[in-house]
């Protein structure tokens, strides 16, 4: 005999969701609805009871992360709550990490279409744990509580949490690991598993995730945490029930849905213009010489074309045709990280507002085309740093909707991109010595959510302040970093000089930072940045990109004997062809142009150097104003002579008055000679186009780049026609790759 | 928020203080936007052909003698807005190390070889209209090509101002 089936009106919940999809698809309107009757007939008390379900999420969220949580969750704030339909589609999110407006629908959908309603069930008081990228996360290190919420014997919803793990024991400690590039080296995945019952984690569960993981003290707080959330969004549902009824609850949770698609819709027709816009960026991935496994030694670099169609209707679609390869990388982007790093930023950069919801998510159709790195189509391949791709690929999305933006007047709100969140610098040791000896450290400082954002059209860019998956970003305290990764002290962190983007207003700037290894063993440290290219899409109008990372490191140093003498130790690399390690270290230097290194081993007295992204700038630098470039110089964010050759402006250094001092004149005729300088160093369009075009024809490209090209030519026709006619290549042309 | 005349001026300048965008950044956005910024800048060239539609910061499309072209507020004409603009500029293209190394601190800039720089000129002011950092052979990218009609008919309610 069948179970008792657990939809409305004694259906299944799997029967509920195909009904759900087959009426968007018709009238192409949430659950087919064309009046918002809820909201038209009584307004305050809809709106009232929107936001006591907004109220209960954001009070789960401030609760649960004080109640038991990780450095990372309490610290930047790194979690997000849902409340969801028996469906799984969101009607309420959180504030926090709103990457997850759409991820945690996608694990809930999965669990209905796999049956779990027949087995393994689906009860009040089960829990279930998602961290799956095939299920709709991100990646495995942000890791799903799901829980059903019935009504008598019906299901009536879903509470979402999600939190990112400071580790989830892949092949190296970290949480975001360059080189993993398969599933299995992806760290523990639970795909939707059925981890408790009757609000009860079950003890079996617990005992083998902690030893899934490098931090298991972690791993638990931030699982009560995820739990005592959910269970609080549950009870307000109750209470809402109980004040206005379940009927009114059923037909207000497709309401809010609408009215959160309608909004998209009403915003876009605010605040841009129909047509077409595009972008794109690029990434970096040299691995030739130095991954471990053969099929991963190649050098990479992954195109990132975006375009969006802005339509009459107020619609829009997004489509990444015309993408390189996914691969043996951790790189690769499944559809819960491609829809998660695009809701963190429509949500910053055009849909603010207390009503995001799923509504958003049915307003944009989405292409991510098969086979490239924003859907590899293949489970097996790793998952487990799409931000590689999906941190450069989005500011082209920021980029396109800034075009618009501009041309509808709302200059204050132009983007253009943001930096890349890294220095991520990660690893970890054992402490050799001291109170914790034995006990192991993990490096993942979280820092990194406060990077430079791009200017805008009226104001310079925002300095160490953004992250673009984090719009509550802030970088925390160090001293709460060097607690869970004490083996790796800070020497140093201060403004490094030269990272904003240039331009008539200049990027966002940033910190750089030195640490060294102590009372350690068994250290292993990786980093993840571009390096051979420059961030994203770069600026607009003129501006120009943030400066690239690279990478610094001493080993072994007679870092100890300095420290006894009390001499002179490293404190920045304001100046990478005059740098202090050289100057202050005996010991092995080690400057390479990348920003993505696979781990390597550090000792006791190894120091490092790493520095966190400017942003990109905007419009011509020559029309940037003398006193701002003052100022540049003043707050030591440009040296005197980056601001010579790029911005024309001239000054020394007044001991005295402890100030930069413009010349004025010199000023005027510098950038006078950079005018001139423009005129003789450039050629006509069509001189242009013959010098670039010989690149691709004379065989001398660089593999990496030939090698994108030929991915792009053979996974998109269209992308393929107008590279073909562009160029005036053949229509069977195809990219050899040496 | 109902931002006046003069201080959408002043904000388009780069002259507002920091205390006075973050209210028009935060608020609700003024619906008569797009009208207020367009007369602004009307009165702002210095030539007379009517602004359609604002490209960018130095590019506008204007009507012309029954045209739809890119105009530069130099003055310079880059032809019918359909076609990618960029392609009627001057073009200089960073593609050593030495010709990066002039903007970024060593190993603070791509590796050519990898990534190079374009720099689009105004062919009339010289002004450096866009850069592109993209990979050798790399297409040039038409950024954005609007729906001027739609535009106005559809979502403003009135016909563009070269059709009335």
């Amino acid at each position: 005999m069948s179970r008792k089936t657990i939809g409305w009106n004694g259906k299944t919940v799997k029967e509920m969701l195909e009904e759900s999809e087959k009426l968007i698809e018709e009238k192409k309107s949430y659950h087919g609805i064309q009046n918002l009757s809820l909201k038209e007939e009584d307004p305050f008390r809809y709106e009232r009871a929107y936001a006591s379900l907004r109220g209960a999420l954001v009070s789960a969220r401030e609760t649960a992360l004080h109640v038991a949580a990780s450095p990372i969750v309490t610290e930047i704030g790194e979690l997000c709550f849902a409340l969801y339909t028996p469906e799984g589609d969101s009607i309420a999110v959180s504030t926090g990490i709103l990457v997850h407006v759409h991820t945690m629908s996608e694990g809930i959908k999965f669990m209905i279409r796999e049956g779990y309603e027949e087995d393994p069930t689906i009860n009040q008081g089960d829990i279930f744990l998602n961290n799956d990228p095939q299920c709709g996360n991100v990646h495995t290190t942000d890791v799903q509580t799901l829980i059903p919420i019935f009504w008598e014997d019906e299901l009536i919803g879903w509470a979402g949490g999600v939190t990112h793990q400071i580790d989830i024991g892949g092949i190296t400690p970290g949480h975001t690991l360059v080189s993993s590039i398969q599933r299995f080296d992806d760290g523990a995945y639970y795909t939707c598993r059925k981890i408790g019952s009757n609000d009860k984690i079950w003890r079996d569960h617990m005992i083998g995730a902690k030893k899934s993981v490098r931090s298991p003290m972690y791993w638990e707080l931030d699982e009560k945490c995820r739990l005592a959330g959910n269970l609080m969004i549950r009870d307000a549902v109750y209470d809402f029930i109980k004040r206005e009824g379940i009927e009114y609850y059923k037909q207000f949770m497709r309401e809010a849905i609408e009215e959160g698609r309608r909004i998209v819709q009403e915003r876009v027709k605010e605040r841009l213009i129909p047509g077409r816009y595009r972008a794109s960026s690029f990434m970096d991935l040299p691995m030739k010489d130095q991954a471990w496994v053969p099929i991963a030694r190649e050098d990479k670099i992954s195109n990132h074309p975006i375009e969006v169609i802005v339509k009459e209707d107020g619609s829009f679609s997004l489509s990444f045709d015309g993408a390189s390869a996914g691969g043996a990388n951790a790189f690769n982007c499944d559809k819960g990280a491609m829809e998660g790093g695009q809701w963190v930023l429509l949500t910053q950069i055009l849909i603010y507002g207390d009503k995001v919801n799923d509504g958003a998510y049915f307003a944009v159709e989405k292409d991510y085309p098969l086979g490239t790195w924003a859907n590899p189509g293949d489970p097996y391949l790793s998952y487990q740093a799409p931000w590689g791709n999906l941190i450069p690929a989005y500011t082209t999305m920021m980029k396109c909707i800034s075009y618009g933006l501009f041309s509808r007047g709302f200059r204050e709100e132009v983007v253009p991109g943001y930096g890349f969140t890294g220095d991520s610098i990660q690893g970890g040791g054992v402490f050799s010595a001291g109170p914790l000896l034995g006990e192991r450290w993990m490096l993942s400082t979280f820092e990194i959510s406060g990077q430079g954002l791009g200017a805008s059209a009226v104001r310079d860019g925002l300095n160490w302040g953004y992250a673009m998956w984090n719009p509550e970003a802030d970088l925390g305290d160090v001293e709460t970093w060097e607690l869970f990764q004490g083996g790796i002290p800070y020497l140093s962190r201060k403004v490094k000089p030269n990272t904003p983007g240039h331009g008539k207003f200049r990027g966002g700037a940033n910190y750089g930072s030195v640490a060294f290894i102590a009372n350690s063993e068994k250290v292993e440290f990786f980093a993840g940045r571009e390096g051979l290219v420059f961030h994203g899409s770069g600026g607009m109008h003129g501006g120009y990109p943030n400066a690239t990372s690279y990478r610094l490191s001493g080993t072994n140093t007679n870092l100890e004997e300095i420290f006894r003498n009390k001499q002179d130790y490293p404190i920045d690399d304001a100046d990478p062809s005059n740098g202090q390690f050289e100057r202050f270290l005996k010991g092995d230097i080690k400057r390479l142009p990348i920003g993505t290194i696979y781990p390597i081993a550090l000792e006791n007295y190894d120091i490092i150097h790493f520095a966190e992204s400017g942003g990109p700038g905007y419009g011509d630098p020559l029309e940037r104003r003398v006193d701002s470039i003052k100022r540049d110089l003043d707050d030591g964010l440009y040296t005197s002579d980056i601001v010579n050759k790029v911005y024309g402006v001239v000054a020394t250094y007044d001991d005295k008055s402890e100030e930069w001092l413009i010349d004025e004149e010199a000023t005027k005729k510098r950038q006078e000679d950079i005018r001139n300088e423009r005129k003789d160093k450039s050629m006509t369009f069509e001189e242009y186009w013959e010098y670039e075009r010989k690149k691709l024809t004379e065989g001398k490209l660089y593999e990496a780049v030939s090698k994108m090209y030929s991915e792009s030519l053979k996974l998109s026709s269209k992308w393929g026609k107008e590279f073909r006619e562009f160029w005036k290549f053949p229509e069977d042309f195809q990219m050899e790759v040496k | 928020m109902n931002v006046d005349k003069k201080t959408l001026e002043r904000m388009i300048e780069g002259d507002l203080k920091w205390d006075e965008l973050k209210p028009i950044i935060s608020g609700r956005k003024d619906q008569n936007r797009f009208d207020k910024i367009m007369e602004i800048l009307q009165e702002k060239v210095k030539w007379n052909e009517r602004i359609l539609l604002p490209l960018h910061e130095h590019l506008y499309i204007v009507a012309k003698e029954g045209e739809r072209i890119v105009k530069c507020d130099c003055g310079h004409e880059f032809g019918d807005y359909n076609v990618n603009w960029k392609t009627k500029c001057r073009v200089r293209v960073r593609d050593t190390i030495e010709a990066i190394d002039e903007l970024y601190p060593k190993f603070m800039g791509s590796d050519p070889e990898w990534e190079e720089l374009r720099e689009y000129y105004c062919p009339g002011c010289l002004t450096l209209l866009d850069v592109e950092a993209a990979p050798p052979g790399y297409p040039t990218i038409f950024n954005f090509l609007p729906d001027i009609d739609a535009f106005y008919e559809n979502w403003l309610g009135r016909s563009p101002p070269d059709k009335k």
